[in-house]
């Protein structure tokens, strides 16, 4: 079923801006309709084109008559975010993933209208232990909930997710649990991580990272609204970097800091406005996650076009990182060091 | 040009090598010149290393195995401890499959887990297939800094069910050391009886992936470390299983840390297949129990029958 009116949540940010654009190029849905607390960028409204942007804040009951009265039959919330706004953001950023998510779907529903609901989760839900299994089907749970941040808001949005599936058998609903994303476009915490000159790391830990190129992720929300597919879907692309690996790539330097001190400079780079990493994402970076997506291949039916390495090239060429030590000249002493070998024959 | 020497003329191994240099440009000298001596060639294999890691090129799989590591940096120093210090002789590689997923399970000693590490290097030594171990270790290992990171790249994962199955269903040879921290850390008067094998998880993830399960017998790794105490509280202050307490160590500090020169023994018995018993056999916990009696008993007493026919720890 090919939705006619579709309400995207959270597009002032990049999934949802670029994914209502991508409805509003679609002649088969006759209204798209975005909705988010503050205006999207320019050019990112530029690209929206006939989609109608609706200034609200999800948290608030009005939401509920945008649903009624736009004849809205499907929803994709997208607005669920790691990324706090702001020093005071984490208090703000939880009551718009959990509150706001309550209000939305109360919304919906109330609306007899609304066939679909698409949720963007994370993998977070998983949350990240030494004891985990290397790999996460969709049926497994996480070893000790996260206690705090992003993934705890996750959890609990899919909670209420599973709750209004129960009251309204009659709505496909998709839950779509993605890997971190990356590409040279979107700005999430990982994309600043990794454009830091000297990345710093936990030492004595390598955390096994899976990436999703943000297009990637781009097409599986709009297939997931396209297409009645109604599940829960891990989505991550092949393969799997190693953290340090990934800095290597990137041709950054790697700092190691002991784990006593990772508060600390975590609290440094969160002052300084480089980086804000919660504590859930810390653990990220000491444990990684990786996700089975053979559910995504087989009855989803997606096979992401890049695979793990290949989207972070991407977005180390995207960005235009320069790497502190040039390949070439790495190329250049391993001829020189052969050739004086050559020399000593 | 001192010398006449033959020169294969199509030495396949050194023509790859020298296709993989970067010197190809200039090739003439080399070719009238004496092959290329092996220390040349081990520096090309240094230095292409040294770019990949620099570069951060080369692939991990899903539960963090870093070949490339592994075979380069990893493997090399248990070389000697194998060759040299253990004089590790292998019976029975052949029954370890060339390819497709097996289970091997082998009883666990020795204080420090180098029987595990033994193990892999005598497969990916001389199994002609080399095929990587993959071991399934206690959460202990990954929780630790460094420990957990480097097991990792190793290409081991956590001892659990879902891991297992999944490392065999994709065709991996797997290791298990049911015994635990239970078998490396028993005392050496009760050398060489094998501890409780668990709740045979490992026997259930073989039935599920219907592969075979190879039974494994090392003797002589409990003599490395003979452990004659234990000193509980420190253990239970450092976080271990146990503290170990060896006629050497911790008399002699680090030195009584050198493991004795004991001469080992690694047989491999016969596969016991899996995939006879039907669907949802692992379902049937009597099935499970008999099978891991079985796994448990042919080490036993292949155990018992080494021993019989070694004459010195020492000398074998």
């Amino acid at each position: 079923m090919t939705p006619k009116v579709v309400l995207v949540t959270g597009v002032s940010r990049f999934l949802g801006g670029h994914l209502a654009a991508r409805f509003a190029a679609n002649p088969d849905i006759e209204r798209v309709l975005g909705v988010d607390t503050e205006p999207p960028p320019r050019d990112l409204l530029r690209r929206m084109g006939r989609a109608e942007f609706v200034r609200a804040d999800i948290r608030n009951p009005l939401i509920a008559k945008v649903i009624s009265t736009a004849n809205v039959d499907t929803v994709v919330h997208a607005s669920v975010t790691a990324s706090p706004a702001g020093p005071t953001g984490r208090t703000v950023m939880k009551e718009m993933n959990v509150i706001g998510t309550m209000q939305l779907l109360a919304a919906c529903q109330k609306s007899p209208k609304v066939q679909k609901l698409v949720v963007k989760s994370t993998s977070a839900v998983y949350g990240s232990s030494s004891r985990d299994p290397a790999v996460f089907t969709e049926d497994m749970g996480p070893k000790d909930l996260p206690s705090s941040g992003y993934a705890k808001d996750a959890v609990e949005v899919e909670g209420y997710v599973r709750g209004f599936g129960r009251r309204r058998p009659d709505v496909n609903v998709t839950t779509l649990r993605f890997t971190n994303f990356i590409g040279p476009r979107i700005d999430t915490v990982l994309t600043r991580y990794f454009a830091l000159p000297v990345v710093p790391t936990v030492l004595g830990y390598d955390a096994r990272v899976q990436l999703l190129h943000s297009e990637d992720a781009l097409a599986v929300l709009e297939r997931a609204t396209l297409h009645d597919l109604p599940g829960v879907y891990n989505v991550g692309g092949d393969g799997v970097l190693l953290l340090s690996q990934a800095i290597r790539r990137a041709g950054r330097l790697n700092l190691p800091v002991p784990s006593m001190a990772v508060p600390t400079v975590g609290g440094f780079f969160r002052s300084a406005r480089l980086v804000d990493f919660s504590p859930d994402q810390m653990r990220f970076l000491n444990w990684g996650r990786v996700v089975d997506t053979t559910l995504l291949r087989k009855e989803f039916g997606f096979t992401p076009r890049w695979t793990t390495q290949q989207a972070f090239d991407d977005y180390v060429n995207g960005r235009g990182l320069k790497p502190l030590i040039d390949p070439e000249t790495i190329e250049a002493a391993e001829r020189g060091i052969l050739d004086a070998a050559a020399r000593f024959r | 040009m001192a010398g006449a020497r033959v020169i294969p003329l199509h030495d396949p191994e050194r023509d790859a090598a020298r296709r993989s240099r970067h010197v190809e440009v200039v090739p003439e000298p080399e070719q009238q010149q004496s092959a290329t001596p092996d220390w040349e060639r081990r520096l090309t294999d240094l230095l292409s290393f040294a770019r990949r890691r620099i570069a951060g090129d080369y692939q991990i799989d899903e539960f963090g195995f870093d070949r490339d590591l592994t075979e380069n940096v990893l493997m090399p120093p248990l070389k000697p401890l194998y060759e040299k210090w253990f004089r590790v002789e292998t019976i029975g590689l052949n029954n370890i499959p060339m390819a497709g997923g097996a289970l091997i399970v082998a009883n666990h000693s020795g204080t420090v887990p180098l029987d595990a590490l033994m193990t892999a290097y005598g497969i990916a030594s001389e199994h002609p297939a080399h095929r990587p171990l993959r071991g399934l270790g206690a959460d202990l290992v990954f929780r630790t800094p460094v420990l957990g990171a480097l097991a990792r790249k190793g290409g081991q994962t956590l001892a659990c069910n879902a891991d297992a199955e999944r490392l065999l269903s994709s065709g991996e040879l797997v290791g298990v050391w049911p015994e635990g921290f239970k078998g490396i850390g028993k005392p050496y008067k009760d050398r060489y009886k094998l501890q409780r094998f668990g709740r045979g998880g490992f026997v259930s993830a073989a039935l599920k992936t219907g592969v075979p399960i190879i039974p494994v017998s090392i003797v002589g790794a409990e003599e490395i470390y003979p452990m004659i105490g234990d000193i509980k509280t420190l253990a239970r202050l450092l976080g271990f299983p146990y503290f170990p307490v060896t006629p050497f160590f911790p008399l002699f500090g680090p030195l009584g840390a050198i493991p004795l020169p004991s001469k080992w023994y690694i047989e491999f018995g016969e596969p016991i297949r899996t995939d006879v018993f039907g669907e949802n056999a692992a379902d049937d916990p009597m099935l499970v129990f008999n099978l891991t009696d079985q796994v448990r008993e042919t080490i036993q007493q292949t155990l018992y029958r080494l021993l019989t026919q070694r004459r010195n720890v020492f000398l074998g």
